[in-house]
């Protein structure tokens, strides 16, 4: 076994850990802390794959951003979860293991038949995904999904402030489903 | 060099444990956690492709989710965060004010 195959292995290992652990930990808070470790061991796995700059980004947006959010939340509002005290339906994790399983099955069925004569060919993509390759493809030929998304930030920025915003009084509609939702 | 084949598995692997827990957990942070994670083994899929073919493409598409995947978090956290004015739970048994 190469040592790159060996670090791969060392990588995906510790990232295949946290994903089980984001999925089996009792504590929101722990999900989130796995979650986090399983992106940092993707960013590697992205320098290994040549994409500096989607590494950057990957700690920076995931990491830095969408994990501190998702904490920011779980302090305030999702500290305790009743997974595994409440009374459930005593199939659905059954079915949901099989399901996986069966989803497992498929995607390395179709993995293992589609990729047997396709050796990789490094010397394509010596430049790998350098910042400069990356912008030079975002600014040229990908200016119009480009510009979209941004637009959409935009939206998904003010349609968080709104949702976000506390309820005013003066808004009838508001205070009769606030009524009729504690009145329940 | 690491054969492509080998990410290819690994982001289904992952892709899979995301989808067993997007059906087992009942708390909705969890729920949304698992789903942040099934999209990320997908870029991985999109970048060790970009690699195998040498081309860039791959890697701007992974921007453009990435950027996507940052909107999805802010707006439904928000949702969530509207939701716990109405009610106290976070357990997706209990929310079903929309279910038909």
């Amino acid at each position: 076994m190469s040592l790159s195959v060996l670090f791969f292995v060392l990588v995906a290992g510790v990232s295949l850990a946290a994903a089980v652990g984001v999925v089996v930990s009792r504590q929101p808070v722990h999900s989130a802390l796995f979650l986090l470790t399983n992106f940092a061991m993707l960013a590697v796995l992205y320098v290994t794959l040549a994409a500096q700059f989607l590494a950057a980004v990957q700690v920076i947006v995931y990491a830095g951003g969408i994990v501190v959010l998702i904490l920011f939340v779980i302090m305030l509002i999702g500290g305790d979860t009743n997974d595994f005290v409440a009374p459930q339906r005593s199939w659905t994790r059954v079915t949901a293991l099989g399901l996986g399983i069966l989803l497992l099955a498929g995607l390395l069925y179709s993995f293992a038949q589609r990729l047997q004569p396709l050796p990789p060919n490094p010397e394509d993509l010596v430049q790998g995904g350098v910042p400069q390759a990356v912008g030079t493809a975002l600014f040229t030929r990908f200016i119009l999904p480009f510009e979209v998304v941004a637009f959409l930030l935009l939206v998904a920025l003010i349609g968080a402030l709104i949702l976000g915003r506390p309820p005013t009084s003066d808004d009838p509609e508001a205070a009769l489903l606030q009524q009729d939702s504690t009145g329940r | 060099m690491v054969p492509t084949s080998y990410y290819l598995i690994l982001s289904g692997v992952i892709f899979a444990i995301g989808a067993v827990g997007v059906l087992v957990r009942r708390n909705a942070l969890i729920i949304f956690m698992c789903v942040e994670m099934m999209l990320n083994s997908v870029n991985l899929t999109l970048v060790a492709l970009s690699r195998q073919w040498g081309n860039l493409d791959g890697q701007v598409f992974v921007f453009m989710v990435m950027a996507v995947a940052a909107a999805e978090v802010a707006v439904g956290l928000a949702l969530l965060i509207a939701n716990t004015r109405h009610q106290e739970s976070i357990n997706i048994d209990e929310i079903h004010l929309l279910k038909w």
